[in-house]
């Protein structure tokens, strides 16, 4: 360690400060540059204003007409101009519910198989094709749920659930095909890869000390994950099943083509029914009237407020979990 | 670096009589756990090389030596925390009451609840102080619901923490202070009523007077406990320690009586060691 020569440097040697202004300070482009920079980045959340203005503004007709109850009245009729959009809020949440319901504990499994217990060579190729089932795109899900999926439902999964659950209301009546079941089910599929893949970077953000105090207790790796790694990431997971959520509630076109499009609210799974997103794409090229307009644009509105709320929820509990802050029961 | 030079003067027999001169065996209880010609590596990586000792009841044993030395590395192969270790392999013996831990009729689960360990950092899980002392209680079904408050009690008053949050057990473990929640892991630990008590640094992480407090602790529990320290700290080691062994580049240099080891060591490596020539 031979000593460096810093008292060499003279006395009036210019600070950091001052050096960085002088790297970035006066050069025009970099103006220009950091101009342009800083207005498109300003520019995506005053688009998200900008559309929730025009959604407003086109809301407005429909909004004084009808009031707070257009989203628990029913009727939805174009000729009579009398517009309610409770069947498609109920239908929204229903398949999304059903979604979640399947998705879940699917999601859940591949997440907790992918850090906890899966070989590692095996962890890259099954988390890339997993991802790789978000970017098929919707309509040909939609193509799928009608050539594969319906059929399949039809053969060898409506009879024994009619047989085993058939006196409960929610498996009742006859199974159109087109239906809130196959709707959910098609939504649970699109959404595992999400709810799955920021399941396992929670998981992942769970810190290995916690794993190692569980085993060093005695914990089998199955209860150190239980009764360690989940509770940790609590949080976190809840989080990804929120964000999954908020992707059921705004799919389209996919549930457009199984769910069904009847303005109708049925307990039933094997009835058809609506969602709001789908409402929208179907009936928009239809609305010939000024408030038939309107009342399409309230319901995007309420669609697109119901999934902000549900993502600024999710992406919150997923944030407190990444920067470590879920520790403790105050965590939800 | 001066000392890379001086490894040649003990070669692995050389190494297993000097071992065995610091302390004479009628010095010694009969060890709880023994290391035989014990060898570990990281893949290619010979991490541990032909480990041999003896740790003896009812007593504090120190592992002290500079970082990478194997002193961790051994610690955690005492309760086969390497078992997930992905490329991790041995050769040699541990062997708990004279019966191999790594033996086709060892249960990992029942030896790591005969094993307690207590980590570098406080590791609590985000319970609260009760649930955290209850967990392995719990999980090992060792005492019935109602024995249950009786136990979390024990445990934290061996952990000397039971005055600090008698009123507040419902309250999370993870708002302890630093200290609070280290002696809530030895509590977590006790609650299983372990046979040894291994401690990785548990006080690398804290201030001076929380380090007290543990060492404090250690002196009381070794009435009832077997405990394995590794430290870094050889103040710590001189002060807690009735036993100090001392790892050198995956070696055990040196293992004998504290008092002896510090005072009279019988390796160069050792003494240049603790009298802080290098490390």
């Amino acid at each position: 360690m031979s000593s460096f020569p810093i008292e060499g440097v003279p006395p009036g040697r210019p600070s950091a400060e001052t050096r960085w202004r002088s790297l970035v300070g006066n050069d025009r482009s970099d103006r220009v540059y950091r101009n342009v920079l800083t207005g498109l980045a300003l520019a995506l959340p005053a688009l998200i204003l900008i559309i929730l203005g025009v959604l407003f503004m086109g809301a407005l007709p429909a909004l004084k007409r009808f009031g707070p109850s257009f989203i628990w009245t029913s009727t939805w009729d174009p000729v009579a101009e009398v517009y309610g959009a409770a069947p498609m809020i109920f239908g929204t949440l229903a398949s999304s519910f059903l979604a979640l319901l399947i998705a879940v504990p699917l999601a859940l499994s591949v997440a907790i198989f992918l850090t906890e217990f899966s070989p590692r060579w095996l962890r890259q190729p099954v988390g890339f094709v997993i991802e790789l089932l978000a970017a098929i795109p919707s309509v040909v899900y939609g193509t799928w749920g009608i050539f594969v999926l319906i059929p399949f439902l039809r053969a060898h999964v409506v009879p024994p659930l009619k047989a085993v659950l058939g006196w409960t209301p929610f498996f009742h009546g006859v199974f159109y095909g087109n239906s809130l079941l196959a709707g959910g089910i098609i939504l649970a599929i699109m959404i595992v890869p999400y709810i799955a893949a920021v399941s396992r970077e929670v998981l992942l953000a769970v810190p290995g000390s916690q794993r190692e105090a569980a085993l060093a207790m005695g914990a089998t790796r199955w209860e150190a994950v239980r009764s360690a790694v989940l509770p940790y990431g609590r949080a976190g997971l809840i989080g990804a099943v929120i964000l999954g959520l908020g992707r059921a509630l705004g799919e389209t076109m996919a549930v457009t083509m199984v769910i069904g499009n009847r303005h109708d609210i049925g307990v039933s799974v094997f009835q058809p029914a609506y969602t709001m997103a789908a409402a929208i794409a179907n009936e928009f090229s239809e609305a010939t009237t000024h408030l038939y307009l309107s009342a399409l644009f309230e319901v995007g509105l309420i669609l697109f407020v119901l999934t902000v709320v549900v993502n600024a929820i999710a992406r919150i509990l997923i944030w407190r979990v990444a920067r470590g802050q879920a520790v403790g029961s105050q965590a939800l | 670096m001066k000392l890379a030079s001086d490894s040649r003067t003990v070669g692995p027999s050389d190494r297993a009589a000097q071992v065995s001169q610091t302390v004479r065996p009628s010095d010694r209880p009969t060890p709880v756990l023994e290391s035989r010609a014990y060898n570990f590596w990281y893949g290619t990586n010979h991490a541990l090389h032909d480990i041999s000792m003896g740790i003896p009841r009812r007593a504090i044993t120190a592992l002290i030596g500079p970082s990478g030395c194997g002193k961790t590395t051994f610690l955690r192969s005492i309760n086969r925390m390497h078992d997930l270790t992905p490329g991790a392999r041995h050769t040699g013996e541990i062997l708990l009451d004279g019966a191999s831990i790594f033996g086709p009729g060892t249960d990992v689960v029942t030896l790591r609840r005969r094993i307690g360990m207590v980590f570098q950092r406080p590791n609590p899980f985000p319970k609260s102080v009760y649930d955290n002392v209850a967990y392995g209680p719990r999980l090992n079904a060792l005492a019935h619901a109602r024995e249950l408050p009786d136990r979390v009690e024990r445990a934290l008053r061996q952990a000397a923490l039971w005055e600090e949050v008698a009123d507040r057990l419902r309250e999370p473990g993870t708002a302890l202070s630093g200290g609070q929640q280290q002696r809530l892991c030895i509590a977590r630990a006790l609650a299983n009523e372990p046979e040894l008590l291994l401690m990785d640094e548990p006080c690398s992480a804290l201030d001076p007077i929380a380090t007290q407090r543990i060492e404090e602790l250690l002196v009381e529990l070794k009435k009832s406990y077997t405990i394995v320290i590794v430290t870094h700290n050889m103040q710590q080691a001189a002060r807690v320690s009735d036993y100090t062994g001392f790892f050198y580049v995956g070696n055990l240099v040196e293992f004998g009586v504290t008092q002896q080891l510090f005072t009279r060591p019988s390796d160069e490596r050792t003494e240049a060691y603790i009298t802080g020539r290098f490390g």
